[in-house]
C-alpha cells in the first residue's frame, strides 16, 4: 500500500492518491509534465512537500535510506559505479537464478558494465531494485529500451511481484503496456492528477 | 657561519643579461615571446622590491597589529585564488566560505601552533619568522584545497547518476559519494606527497637552498626544511580533509539527497 498525501514539488501537485497492495497504477502525460519529478518526490530524492506513507512505514518518521529500500524506486537513467556488474549487488551468489527471469543469461554477474547495452542495464537494474524486497515499486519506463519479446518478460515479472502483495507505480509512454499491466491510469498534466478509464 | 655575501645591484643587472639574451633571442628567431617574456620579468622585478620593502619595514616596526593585518590579506588573498580556481562553485557564501575557512583553520592553526611551541622567536608573532611561514604553508593548503574541491564539484556533477542510484538503493551519503570523496582527497593530497617523495634528490627545496646559500650550515637548514615540509604536510592534508568533508556535507542533506542545484554552473557568476 501507498498513500500519497498532499504531495508536491516544483510544477507539480499538491496531488493525492493510494495505490493498495497487489495494485499496479500507471501514470501517462505528455513529456515534461514532471511524471519523473513525481516519482523522485516519492522517493525523497528530492525536496518535497506533503506525506507519504505505506502500512508499515511513514516516510517522515523514517530514515531516508530506509524509506528508500521499503519504496524502491528504478529511474530512467541506471546508474553504475564500479567495473563489474557483480559488485553493484549484495548478493550476487543468488542471481544466477534470477537472471533468465528478465532474459539475461547465467554468468551476466561476471560481465564488464562498460560493455553492458542500455537494455542489459536496465534489466540487471531492475534485479538490483528487487533485492531490497521492496514492498513498493516506482518504474520509469522500466522496458524503454527494450524488444516486445523482453518488454512482456519483464511484464510478467511484475505481474509476480504484484501477486505477492508489491503495489506499483509505472510511468510509460505505452498505451498497451498501460493496459497490459494497470488497474488504473493517472494522467498527469499541467501539475495535477486525473484518473482515466483503464 | 657568516658566509653570507651581499650582492651588488650590478650583480644582479649582469645576471638579467642572460634574460636579455633570450629576448634578443625571440624577437631573431620570429618566436612572438619577447612581449611576454619583458612583462613577466618587470613583473616579478616590481613585486619583489615592493615586498622587500614592505617586509623591511614591518621588520623594523615590529608591530602585531601590522603583522595580523598583513597574515589577513595573505588569507583572503588565497581564498580567493581557491575560489577562482574551481570550475563549479558552491552557490552564495558557502563558495568562498569553505574553502578560505578550511585553509585559514589548518593553515593559519598549525603556523601558529609552529610558531609558538618549536620556532619560539621572542616574541613569538616576529612578523620575520611569521610571516614567510604562513606564506609557505597557506601557499601549498591553497593549492591541495583547490585541487580537491575542484575534483569534486567536477566529478560529483558529472556522476550525479551514479551517485543517486545508490542513494535509491538504501545507500546513506556518505556511502554514495565515499568514491568521489577519495578520488578528490588523492587530487588534492597529490602535490605535498609527490614534492615530500622528490624533495633532495629530485630538486633541493627553494627555502633550503636560500639558507645555504645564505651561509646556514646544511644540516641546519635540512632541520628547518623538514620542519617546513612537516608543517605544510599537515596543513595540507587537514585543508583538504575539511574542505572536502565539509563540501559533501553541504552537498548533500540530512534526507540523503544530492543538492546539485547548490552548485554553480560553468561560467556562471554566482
Amino acid at each position: 500500500m501507498l498513500q500519497v498525501t498532499n504531495l508536491s514539488r516544483l510544477m507539480i501537485g499538491p496531488v493525492n492518491f493510494t495505490i493498495n497492495d497487489g495494485e499496479c497504477v500507471a501514470i501517462t502525460g505528455p513529456s515534461g509534465t514532471g511524471k519523473s519529478v513525481l516519482l523522485r518526490a516519492i522517493a525523497d530524492l528530492d525536496p518535497n512537500d506533503g506525506s507519504v506513507q505505506t502500512a508499515d512505514l511513514e516516510r517522515s518518521k523514517t530514515a531516508a535510506p530506509q524509506w528508500r529500500k521499503h519504496v524502491a524506486m528504478l529511474p530512467a537513467e541506471s546508474g553504475w559505479w564500479q567495473e563489474r556488474v557483480a559488485t553493484h549487488f549484495q548478493h550476487p551468489d543468488r542471481m544466477p537464478e534470477k537472471l533468465p527471469t528478465v532474459g539475461l543469461p547465467k554468468d551476466a554477474m561476471a560481465w564488464e558494465v562498460a560493455r553492458l547495452s542500455t537494455g542489459e542495464k536496465h534489466r540487471l537494474a531492475l534485479l538490483r531494485c528487487l533485492e531490497t524486497d521492496p514492498k513498493v515499486l516506482l518504474l520509469d519506463e522500466p522496458t524503454a529500451a527494450l524488444d516486445h519479446d523482453t518488454t512482456l518478460q519483464i511484464e510478467s515479472l511484475l505481474k509476480q511481484q504484484l501477486a505477492n502483495g508489491t503495489s506499483i507505480l509505472i510511468v510509460t509512454h505505452d498505451a498497451a503496456q498501460a493496459k497490459r499491466l494497470a488497474d488504473r491510469i493517472l494522467h498527469l498534466e499541467n501539475g495535477t492528477l486525473h484518473e482515466v478509464a483503464a | 657561519m657568516s658566509g653570507y655575501i651581499s650582492l651588488t645591484y650590478s650583480d644582479l643587472l649582469l645576471a638579467s643579461i642572460f634574460l636579455v639574451i633570450n629576448g634578443v633571442l625571440s624577437i631573431w628567431l620570429h618566436l612572438g615571446l619577447e612581449r611576454k617574456l619583458a612583462v613577466a620579468a618587470i613583473r616579478m622585478v616590481v613585486q619583489l622590491v615592493l615586498v622587500g620593502l614592505l617586509l623591511k619595514s614591518l621588520f623594523s616596526i615590529l608591530s602585531p597589529w601590522l603583522t595580523l593585518l598583513v597574515a589577513t590579506f595573505m588569507v583572503l588573498f588565497a581564498g580567493r585564488e581557491i575560489w577562482a580556481r574551481q570550475e563549479h562553485r558552491l552557490r552564495g557564501v558557502w563558495g568562498f566560505g569553505l574553502g578560505t575557512g578550511a585553509m585559514a583553520f589548518a593553515g593559519a592553526g598549525i603556523t601558529l601552533i609552529a610558531l609558538t611551541s618549536m620556532i619560539s622567536a621572542d616574541p613569538w608573532w616576529t612578523p620575520r619568522f611569521a610571516l614567510p611561514l604562513l606564506g609557505m604553508v597557506l601557499g601549498n593548503t591553497m593549492t591541495g584545497v583547490s585541487l580537491a574541491l575542484d575534483n569534486l564539484h567536477t566529478s560529483v556533477r558529472r556522476e550525479r547518476v551514479a551517485i543517486e542510484a545508490q542513494l535509491l538503493l538504501g545507500a546513506d551519503r556518505w556511502f554514495a559519494l565515499r568514491p568521489v570523496l577519495r578520488r578528490a582527497l588523492r587530487a588534492g593530497f597529490m602535490p605535498i606527497i609527490n614534492s615530500m617523495a622528490a624533495t633532495g634528490i629530485v630538486s633541493l627545496p627553494g627555502m633550503m637552498t636560500g639558507q645555504i646559500l645564505s651561509g646556514v650550515d646544511p644540516t641546519e637548514a635540512v632541520k628547518y626544511q623538514l620542519l617546513v615540509m612537516f608543517l605544510i604536510g599537515g596543513a595540507t592534508g587537514l585543508g583538504v580533509l575539511l574542505a572536502t568533508f565539509g563540501s559533501v556535507w553541504r552537498l548533500t542533506d540530512e534526507r540523503h539527497r544530492l543538492r546539485l542545484e547548490r552548485l554553480t554552473n560553468v561560467k556562471e557568476t554566482p
